[in-house]
């Protein structure tokens, strides 16, 4: 019995306003290769009296959090947000998987969820000389835990380091200092300490006087953003920061990227955002760079499945990752680069590769490392 | 004496603003009543948004058919005056006593010359390169035309216009050694020496009849209008069905004869996303027809459609909705959320709800059932008049059940779906009761019974 209080929650989450159109359901990535039906759910939440017993629903797990049910509902009902809510159920029982379990603990212990010490998040900088972020720097570069451990999204860190630089954009970083922004934490429906990790990064920001912040992640982007309390901090992704280091010439390409690209949205900076064009600036900026369009881009843009924890949770279908799907679409293209601009993306979609055995057709790459071949 | 012998200026007199089958009952229920009305209508042509659709539902009578006559009524009533081609730029004044003035804007054609020939629009060099906008095109941007036209062959007035936004001439001072549509127009009609006139008139009441702006569907971009050539609006369809339209009623898209085809009801209705949040009203008959236009001319076509209520409220519509089903149209319960290529043809992605499964459907033809919004244009007037809109945009009406064509100002009606959406009867029954306000206020300033004269007189056989 995994019992919730599902009139409460109905109000709560204004599933009232639901009129069983199915547009959520219709469009879920997920939901075309497990159980899970959001429209269902909802229906089953509003008939169920007072008491819904969410035993056995282990299809919740699967969401994405990709947003393409919240941002198509003709009524403004969340459903995604309903489901990261009655993940919030099983996690107060602690009723989770293991994975799960190991990324809250660590994020509680070590400032990140993947249960590396504290004092290694910042060897991948060790030789880029970026300072302190201290008062009186104009931007506060917050790295994110992927990008600081992860030795593949190292690299799009080290990118993005060199091209701020030759932007001569004065930014600085927290080292050591910097925690997990606890975006999937959230996600992962452990609302209590997602809210213990705001309020501490809130008193970090104050306390250093951070006015204007850039993200390598999209997650960290949208949780400073849309997360978070106001704050005043403006907070951009890296995507908006180098489109408008172009725009204004503070950021030049010298070389040519004389290659076919595709552009993956993340969900966090497309569905989530809105932003689809600031990246595609970046890469139409790059000389030679020719881009071209998968069919699902943008607002269509297909899911990589590699958010709302699924970095670290399988679901209940881990045969067809929705990633592999994805690279076959870019392949279809003709495309000889694959290009995001998401942490999580570049890792789910570089596995999805190997797997497809299309190494020799296809590359993922960052934006920021396309750029940073051109300087 | 008769009221037309009446002196123009001791007699109280109406401003109907719109040309569509709003603005046309209006301004012939008034004029037959007696009184003197300007009609003004922004367009080249009146006929409004009823004049681009093939049939009407549920009878299926031909749109055209029933609204040409009225339209010639309006251009030969002696009681009106036509002002096409005309904006309300600035309206001062009070209920007996409005002072209005109307921008003319400069067609390049010499009214009082023009015959209507054609021979200038054969004759320019863009003939058949003009798309216009399809949200405001007769023809609904499938079909292309000459950068001077007319909108349609049954114009009123008959006259030529030169698209100020195509003319080669205008856009860029020089269209080559001559200029084609002047050489051509034997009556010299083509002047492009006009330019934009301003003219007064003085009117005791005014009705409003500006009608609505239909949903670009660009909005929606999950649908891919815009990007995939397959999917239409039903507006589209309308101009693809019409027997006057531009292929001459055969419903082909480049050629091709659609044999699977998917209608998606509720694009920009009942969408709180996107700020829409009013059910446009139309739309659920507006697909039954189309899905019945489309089993007759396509024999053998797969139609689907695709909803999420049906609301079939008015007089014979629950029977045609029966009628429809019954030839074989499915109607499948699912708010579809995407459109996808696949190879030639589109997927429509939607769960089945009524399934509780997911549903892939292939399309070569996807109709968007577009719907209402507020008109955006008719915003200038109506904030300099400070004329009340209600939440979701529309004029708003004194009571919305016992004064519904009264607006915020007195003396100043609303007719049509410039106060909310409405089918094509309960617009004339609306236009039809904003006269009757007009009328009696009209009948009250002149200080005595009014002479009627002529109701549902023909002026075009006078």
């Amino acid at each position: 019995m995994l019992q919730i209080e599902s009139r409460q929650f109905a109000t709560t989450h204004n599933l009232f306003a639901c009129i069983q159109c199915g547009k959520c359901t219709g469009g879920c990535p997920m939901a075309v290769k497990t159980t899970l039906n959001p429209r269902n759910l909802i229906y089953r939440l509003l008939v169920a009296g007072n008491g819904y017993d969410l035993e056995g629903r282990e299809e919740l797990w699967d969401c994405t959090t990709c947003a393409t049910c919240s941002s198509r509902c003709p009524k403004l009902v969340n459903p995604m947000e309903a489901v990261i809510a009655l993940r919030g159920a099983f996690v107060e029982k602690g009723r989770v998987h293991p994975n799960v379990k190991t990324a809250l603990e660590s994020t509680f212990r070590h400032g990140n969820p993947l249960s590396m010490p504290r004092e290694e998040r910042v060897r991948w900088a060790s030789d880029l000389s970026i300072k302190p972020f201290g008062e009186g720097v104009e931007y506060l570069f917050f790295v994110g835990c992927t990008p600081s451990y992860d030795p593949r999204v190292q690299q799009v860190a080290r990118s993005l380091v060199k091209l701020v630089q030759h932007a001569n954009l004065d930014f600085g970083f927290l080292a050591e200092e910097e925690s997990c922004c606890g975006s999937e934490i959230r996600r992962l429906g452990e609302a209590g300490l997602f809210e213990m990790i705001v309020e501490e990064n809130q008193e970090m920001l104050k306390a250093m006087s951070v006015d204007k912040m850039f993200t390598t992640s999209p997650h960290c982007f949208n949780a400073f953003k849309n997360d978070y309390p106001q704050n005043g901090v403006q907070v951009e992704h890296y995507t908006q920061l180098l489109s408008r280091a172009l725009e204004n010439g503070w950021l030049k390409f010298s070389g040519r990227f004389e290659k076919t690209v595709t552009f993956h949205d993340p969900c966090y900076l497309g569905k989530h955002n809105g932003i689809y064009d600031e990246p595609r600036q970046v890469l139409t900026g790059i000389p030679g760079l020719k881009l071209v369009e998968m069919d699902r881009s943008r607002e269509k843009s297909l899911c990589c499945e590699g958010g709302g924890g699924r970095m670290w949770l399988e679901g209940s279908n881990p045969g067809t990752r929705l990633a592999r799907w994805r690279i076959q679409e870019a392949l279809d293209t003709g495309a000889q680069v694959l290009a995001t601009a998401c942490p999580f993306c570049l890792l789910t979609l570089e596995e999805a590769l190997k797997h497809q055995n299309a190494e020799d057709k296809l590359r993922v790459m960052d934006i920021a490392e396309i750029a940073d071949q051109v300087l | 004496m008769s009221t037309y012998d009446l002196p123009n200026r001791l007699e109280p007199a109406a401003l109907v603003i719109g040309g569509g089958i709003a603005g046309i009952q209006a301004a012939l229920d008034i004029a037959d009543g007696g009184f003197q009305v300007t009609l003004v209508e922004r367009s080249a042509s009146i006929g409004g948004r009823m004049a681009q659709l093939d049939k009407t539902f549920p009878t299926l009578d031909c749109s055209s058919c029933i609204l040409t006559p009225k339209m010639v009524d309006v251009s030969r009533h002696p009681n009106i005056q036509l002002l096409t081609y005309s904006e309300v730029a600035k309206v001062s004044g009070q209920m007996g006593d409005f002072q209005v003035q109307i921008r003319r804007k400069p067609r390049y054609v010499d009214e009082s010359k023009c015959r209507g020939c054609g021979l200038c629009a054969e004759a320019c060099r863009l003939n058949g390169r003009v798309r216009g906008d399809p949200l405001t095109e007769f023809n609904a941007g499938i079909a292309k035309r000459a950068a001077i036209y007319v909108p349609f062959p049954q114009a009123v007035p008959l006259i030529y216009t030169v698209d100020p936004e195509a003319c080669v001439y205008l856009t860029r001072g020089v269209c080559g050694k001559t200029f084609k549509c002047q050489e051509a127009c034997t009556a010299g009609a083509i002047d492009f020496t006009q330019s934009e006139q301003l003219i007064e008139v003085n009117v005791s009441t005014i009705v409003i009849a500006t009608g609505y702006d239909v949903f670009d569907a660009r909005r929606k971009p999950e649908f891919g209008y815009g990007v995939y050539p397959q999917v239409i609006t039903t507006l589209e369809f309308e101009r693809l069905a019409s027997a006057s339209g531009p292929t001459a009623g055969k419903i082909r898209l480049n050629e091709h004869q659609p044999e699977k085809l998917v209608f998606i009801q509720c694009v920009g209705s009942r969408d709180l996303s996107i700020d829409l949040p009013n059910c446009s009203r139309v739309c659920c008959m507006a697909v039954a027809k189309q899905a019945h236009l489309a089993h007759d001319r396509l024999p053998g076509a797969e139609i689907t459609v695709l909803y999420m209520d049906i609301r079939a409220f008015g007089k014979g519509f629950e029977e045609f909705y029966d009628r429809v089903r019954h030839e074989g149209v499915l109607y499948r319960r699912g708010n579809p959320s995407e459109i996808i290529r696949r190879g030639e043809n589109l997927v429509v992605r939607a769960e089945d709800t009524l399934l509780g499964e997911l549903v892939e459907i292939e399309a070569d033809l996807v109709v968007l059932a577009v719907g209402m919004q507020p008109r955006r244009e008719a915003d200038g007037f109506a904030q300099a008049i400070k004329l009340a809109r209600g939440e979701d945009g529309y004029f708003l009406e004194q009571h919305p059940k016992l004064q519904t064509v009264e607006s915020s100002l007195p003396g100043v009606f609303l007719a049509g779906c410039c106060q909310g959406p409405k089918d094509i009867p309960d617009t004339v029954a609306h236009a039809k009761a904003a006269a009757s306000a007009a009328l009696i206020s009209l009948a009250k300033m002149r200080g005595e019974p009014a002479i009627l004269v002529g109701i549902g007189a023909s002026y075009a056989t006078n």
